[in-house]
């Protein structure tokens, strides 16, 4: 049978006949009807549960709180044929008072939200440059006792993040440099000048692209996998194991990391520009017609000592930042697997960020500095 | 209209295996309505797989599974959708959603099974909050932000959410302190005098097993046997003499005693 609710009487004397399904799965239905109730009932109100089917806890507790906000405490109640936990939910709605929204609620309001932003963010400074502080302390001690170079776990991470990312930041870089020089041969066409991809191709490579392509492969590689590695172990309680053990996490988690990607991301780089320079020495043969021994010739001609070693020169650079960059938000990770998520986002976009930032004040260096 | 009494739990051969291990094998399990059923066993007996064979959330090497009569391996999407409603489980760790908040949490299911508006969503959270002791202002928190003892609550509030007739909790009380586990057995026995519920939980709890459980089951080789405590107790097997006879069972039940 459907729910219904049948209320009679007037004056001081009501009756409300709870009739039909009031289990827990009409709940949506028993809450419109007692929506309906008018707000008129006052004196004694005789709630009938006699011809209710089954009724459920959540439909009793409804009708409980709706008659409380009809009547307040004026109302006088009567239960007749109640279903047991009438008595129950009685006594859980004196015993919990109705809640009062907290304090802390409440909105801040623009001016305090900057607040809170302005000093959340000169926290994180001050973290960040403590981070640095440890870490190059770490570094000094390291020269003195080369106990503390952990040497396979940067073996370990030399591996992880330069070994096994060749296969990708190949195939990226040789795919971007076929389609620069593509796209350049076809624009050079138009001047006869198609002999200039060669130049094109080794200026771009060596100077920015190799480098740049890495370090954002890197960044979501390895920057990712730094924070949410280091990240895992702070919720897990190992980063506390290690500090109990007065084992130092910087020396053992953060330096050896930052270390081997400052092996690997120049490597990564060479090979890069190796793989790069073949791309588009390919695409010249093929779709500019440039033979070998003519691409030989210009590349010699076009790079100048110092090309090379400007790109490579980046790579160090970029790898820290990188680095600390990943391991700072891992170790920032506190609490909740929530928070593991949104470091590790922050970590990458961060550090690409930041590369981008650094390669464009290398640009702007290299060129007063005339390199 | 059901003449004989269902079990609401029925597990018949039941048998798990993984990689060349036998967990169960040729379990049975009966649980009848209204009882508070403890599953004991040591670690790696296959408590908790146990558990999630019952729930469907694993399917079994071989053997029959039934809840509420009905084989919970051959349950179409509508039946399971139906029996779903009619369980409410706790995890080990609680397993609240860690982006919502208890409040949210609670009203996950109710979301996902009613249609209520918000303001009957908030008022039925309460509820069930109110009735496992959780004070109001727990509502708005996140459960990172929870003692142990107020997610085991949290957890077992939102399997409340439903009304189910059947509760599984896998170790209720485990990481809490003495105070706050008596408090949890307090509730249980509570909550299942006033509702008809009926209890199936796993625990290591020796208080809680002695305090609360009408009837418990052993998981031995990979067979249950079960019985009331007294019953249980006294069968000869080693691993059986040495949990209820053992020093920490010896003054669990001074205590209890006394």
């Amino acid at each position: 049978m459907p729910s219904s609710l049948a209320l009679e009487g007037g004056g001081d004397e009501w009756r409300l006949r709870i009739a039909g399904d009031w289990s827990a799965r009409a709940l949506a239905e028993a809450q419109a009807l007692l929506g309906d109730l008018p707000q008129s009932i006052a004196g004694t109100l005789t709630c009938d549960w006699s011809a209710a089917e089954s009724p459920g806890i959540g439909p009793a507790w409804a009708l409980l709180a709706r008659i409380d906000a009809i009547g307040g405490g004026r109302l006088r109640i009567q239960h007749v044929a109640p279903p047991r936990h009438v008595a129950f939910l009685d006594a859980l709605r004196r015993r919990t008072p109705v809640d009062s929204p907290s304090d802390d609620a409440r909105s801040p309001g623009a001016l305090g939200a900057l607040g809170r932003w302005v000093l959340s963010r000169g926290a994180e400074m001050r973290e960040f440059a403590a981070l640095v502080g440890r870490i190059v302390t770490v570094l000094a001690r390291a020269v003195r006792q080369p106990r503390s170079w952990r040497l396979p776990s940067l073996t370990r991470h030399v591996y992880e993040t330069g070994v096994t990312a060749i296969p990708i930041v190949c195939l990226i870089a040789f795919l971007i440099s076929v389609i620069v020089a593509y796209l350049g041969s076809q624009q050079l066409r138009l001047f006869g000048a198609e002999i200039f991809v060669v130049d094109l191709i080794a200026i771009a490579v060596l100077r920015e692209m190799g480098v740049l392509l890495t370090s954002i492969v890197v960044a979501g590689r390895s920057g990712s996998a730094f924070a949410a590695e280091i990240g895992a172990m702070r919720l897990n309680e190992e980063i506390d194991a290690l500090r109990a053990m007065d084992m130092d996490p910087i020396e053992l988690l953060v330096v050896p990391r930052i270390l081997a990607l400052v092996i690997s991301l120049p490597a990564l780089t060479v090979i890069a520009d190796a793989t790069g320079l073949l791309g588009g020495g390919l695409l010249a043969h093929y779709q500019a017609h440039i033979s070998w021994p003519q691409f030989a010739d210009r590349l010699r001609a076009a790079i100048a000592p110092t090309t090379f070693w400007a790109g490579l020169i980046k790579a160090p650079v970029f790898a820290v930042l990188i680095a600390v960059v990943g391991t700072y938000r891992g170790m920032r990770v506190r609490e909740s697997p929530r928070e593991l998520g949104r470091q590790t986002t922050i970590a990458v976009v961060q550090s690409i960020f930041l590369v981008i930032l650094a390669d464009a004040v290398f640009a702007v260096l290299f060129v007063r500095l005339g390199f | 209209m059901p003449t004989i009494a269902e079990p609401v739990i029925r597990v018949r051969d039941l048998v798990n295996r993984f990689a060349g291990q036998i967990v169960h094998d040729g379990l049975a399990m009966d649980v009848s309505a209204r009882e508070i059923f403890g599953v004991v066993g040591g670690s790696g007996t296959g408590k908790s797989v146990l558990l999630r064979t019952i729930l469907g959330l694993q399917t079994p090497t071989a053997g029959r599974v039934e809840l509420y009569g009905r084989e919970v391996g051959a349950l179409s999407r509508a039946e399971r959708a139906e029996i779903v409603q009619r369980v409410g489980v706790t995890f080990q760790n609680g397993a609240l959603i860690g982006s919502l908040t208890v409040a949210e949490n609670v009203q996950l299911p109710l979301r996902e099974y009613r249609r209520l508006r918000p303001a009957a969503l908030d008022e039925q959270s309460r509820l069930c909050l109110a009735m496992v002791g959780l004070p109001n202002g727990a509502a708005d928190k996140y459960p990172s932000q929870l003692s142990g003892g107020m997610v085991k609550r949290a957890a077992l509030a939102r399997a409340l959410a439903l009304e189910p007739t059947l509760l599984c909790l896998d170790e209720p009380t485990a990481g809490l302190d003495p105070i706050s586990a008596a408090g949890f057995d307090e509730l249980l026995l509570y909550l299942h005098s006033q509702l008809d519920l009926t209890v199936v939980m796993i625990t290591h709890d020796l208080d809680t097993l002695f305090r609360t459980c009408s009837r418990i089951g052993v998981i031995l080789d990979g067979r249950m046997s079960s019985g009331t405590l007294e019953q249980v107790a006294e069968d000869p097997h080693p691993w059986i003499q040495a949990y209820f006879h053992g020093p920490r069972a010896r003054a669990t039940r001074r205590g209890s005693d006394g």
